[in-house]
């Protein structure tokens, strides 16, 4: 009955394949090795209606990220520049340049430039900028090397766990809180131990760093 | 094997049957068209899981604002009939699963119906905690898998063990269900006179030819899978009830709660399982293989579980008065006198009272108190869950927080609807597969006319002087 065993075959063929790709979804999943694999926006460069470059103002310039960020030690949201921070310069430096058409346009008219949002979390959390300048998070931990970004783009995913990261051991990414703007700082060897000094002097409250109010409220 | 007085036994399989005429019976259910009372079961079953659909639909659309649920009852009819589904489902796993273990041989011709029973219970429970998070497509959130949020389910809550349960319970029981069909599977296979029911019943019997090494391996399969679902019968009902007793709501933070959750299982399980198979064998003319003596055992069963029920009952306010908790006391007095009293007299005039019956042989025996008794039953176990969720979440420690409950028609379509879902599942399984397993009831007409007269030493002298391995 060769016709037979070739049904069987085929039978065969589909119930085993079907068991071990049951298995290997099984697998992937509760592994974990996907996890954050779907995530659509970080490493995707956003298109802005001026083509800033961080990679010149902040890196080969030097600039300090709060002479345009400025309320990022007093205010939950960083805050951008007003077009009037741009002209402090662009007034003299290319102040004919076509690419800053738009940004003498919105001088004249006297209308924000609109930026398109880069670095985002979802409305359900709860962030504020001061808190964690003021305890010694520095900006390059979760924004990564916008002083080398041509165009920005949001260089981590900012998923629960990444949070919680942070949240649950805050020594591991401490630094001192004159450090924290410096885009060139490299962590100590003895990171851990520093941190472990720092969330001491820094007084962070590690008791309630992980309450589900402490970030959804 | 050992065997039980022969007369009990024999008296399992009534009439003179042969493999031939009983295989021909058993398979005439799904061969020949429905009884006429089939039509209406289906349809009205139809029609429910219609009602169901559409109320499923409204709570999708319009938002659990359109049930009756409030602060503080935030668990109405939804966890009600949870409860009270998965205690239906648990008379199929106990029958399958523990009584192949203790060899009763009385469960050949039961099992079959009270697993489809409980496959259906159990999927018309799972849907209400689903639809009761408000949110269904996000109800993977409450396995535990490696997610971007960093964080597990709570394993410390009942209501994580819960999904577990659950799932665990409907997996076994699918797999007991389809284990069994097998064999059956393969016979309608070759019985089948239309190309459709061979493809059909041919992918579905996964190449069983019964053979002596296919049978070797069912066998074994069967007793570990009745192995590992023996606990599961204990054990789903139990950690149910632990949703509520680890909260401490008056009238749930008790300990006796898993022991009382899981007779009750079975109590309402058997009595459901009666309320199916009495007229099922009416209908189709099983009485030759689900005889009185089933009946009676079941009503046995019943009546020592429900026992088990109507003690707790009693316990409970023992409980209340000797705690000294004054919460709980009220809580009991708001039983007895409260709004929903009715309920609760009620409750305990069916669970403690109706179920006396049962003690005697002539109220089993007859089959019209049986089907009635088996239903009251049922309204019994679900005024218990009435009871149990509604009443002592309508009234906590806060005077000020009591609120009473007040069903919407969503509710009461949820519920109707997964009572319609029911019949109809049960009704189109019966339609393409045998409600009683074949090979069971073969082997057991084996053991039964066969290996008695075996034992007794000598020739075999058949019943009617004929082999049964001949046809007639």
């Amino acid at each position: 009955m060769p016709r037979m065993r070739a049904r069987n075959l085929w039978v065969k063929v589909l119930f085993y394949g079907g068991l071990a790709t049951v298995a290997v979804v099984l697998l992937v999943v509760f592994s974990g090795v996907a996890v954050g694999g779907f995530d659509q926006r970080a490493g995707k460069p956003i298109p802005q209606p001026v083509p800033f470059s961080h990679a010149l103002h902040a890196g080969e310039m030097g600039i300090s990220c709060r002479y345009c960020h400025a309320a990022v030690e007093r205010a939950s949201y960083a805050g951008l520049p007003p077009t009037e921070t741009c002209m402090t310069c662009h007034s003299q430096v290319r102040a004919q340049s076509p690419l800053l058409a738009p940004v003498r346009e919105s001088w004249e008219k006297g209308t924000p430039l609109e930026w398109n949002r880069v670095v985002e979390v979802p409305d359900f959390v709860y962030f504020n900028h001061s808190i964690h300048v003021a305890k010694g998070v520095g900006c390059a931990t979760c924004h990564g090397p916008v002083h080398q970004m041509p165009v920005l783009y949001q260089a981590k995913s900012f998923e629960m766990r990444f949070c919680l990261d942070c949240h649950q051991a805050p020594e591991k990414y401490l630094r001192p809180r004159e450090e924290v703007f410096n885009m060139n700082y490299q962590p100590p060897a003895e990171q851990l131990e520093l941190g472990r000094r720092l969330v001491e002097a820094h007084g962070v409250n590690q008791a309630n760093l992980t309450d589900c109010s402490v970030c959804h409220r | 094997m050992e065997h039980k007085p022969a007369a009990g036994d024999s008296a399992l399989i009534q009439g003179e049957h042969t493999y031939e005429t009983l295989s021909n019976k058993l398979a005439a259910v799904v061969e020949k068209p429905p009884p006429r009372a089939w039509w209406p079961v289906f349809l009205i079953g139809g029609l429910g899981a219609a009602l169901l659909l559409y109320a499923i639909l409204v709570t999708f659309i319009r938002g659990l604002g359109t049930w009756g649920i409030n602060i503080p009852v935030g668990w109405g009819f939804d966890i009600v009939h949870f409860v009270w589904w998965i205690g239906i489902g648990h008379a199929g796993t106990l029958i399958s699963a523990i009584l192949v273990l203790m060899r009763q041989d009385w469960r050949d011709s039961l099992n079959r119906l009270t697993e489809v029973m409980t496959l259906f219970a159990v999927l018309c429970a799972a849907l209400y905690p689903l639809i009761h998070m408000g949110r269904a497509q996000n109800m993977y959130w409450i396995f535990p898998y490696p997610n971007s949020l960093g964080i597990w389910p709570q394993f410390k809550s009942p209501l994580t063990w819960d999904v577990l349960a659950i799932m665990t319970y409907l997996t076994i029981s699918t797999l007991f269900l389809y284990l069994g069909l097998i064999p059956d599977l393969a016979l309608l296979r070759e019985r089948a006179q239309s190309r459709f029911t061979r493809i059909l019943y041919g992918v579905l019997s996964l190449g069983w030819t019964g053979s002596a090494t296919h049978w070797h391996r069912y066998r074994a399969a069967y007793v570990l899978l009745a192995g590992l679902a023996t606990p599961v019968v204990i054990s789903v009902h139990s950690v149910v009830s632990l949703d509520f007793a680890y909260g401490v709501i008056p009238g749930w933070h008790i300990t006796v709660f898993p022991p009382f959750f899981a007779s009750g299982a079975i109590y309402s399980g058997f009595a459901m399982a009666l309320t199916l198979i009495i007229p099922l064998r009416k209908w189709y003319r099983l009485e030759d293989v689900v005889t009185n003596r089933h009946l009676d055992w079941m009503a046995k069963v019943m009546l020592a579980s429900g026992l088990g029920v109507a003690y707790i009952y009693l316990l409970e306010i023992f409980i209340a008065w000797y705690s000294g908790e004054p919460f709980e006391i009220r809580q009991q007095l708001w039983r007895f006198s409260g709004p929903y009293a009715p309920y609760y007299w009620a409750m305990m005039f069916i669970n403690v009272g109706v179920l006396q019956l049962m003690w005697f042989p002539r109220f089993r025996h007859n089959l019209w108190v049986l089907f009635i008794v088996s239903i009251v039953a049922n309204v019994g176990m679900w005024l218990e869950r009435f009871v149990i969720v509604i009443i002592s979440l309508s009234r906590d420690y806060l005077p000020s927080s009591a609120h009473l409950y007040h069903p919407t028609w969503v509710d009461w379509s949820l519920y109707l609807g997964t009572l319609g879902f029911f019949l109809f599942g049960i009704a189109l399984f019966i339609r393409f597969f045998p409600p009683i397993a074949v090979a069971e009831m073969l082997h057991l007409l084996h053991k039964l006319r066969f290996h008695r007269h075996e034992k007794e030493g000598g020739t075999i002298p058949y019943r009617d002087g004929q082999d049964p391995h001949t046809p007639r």
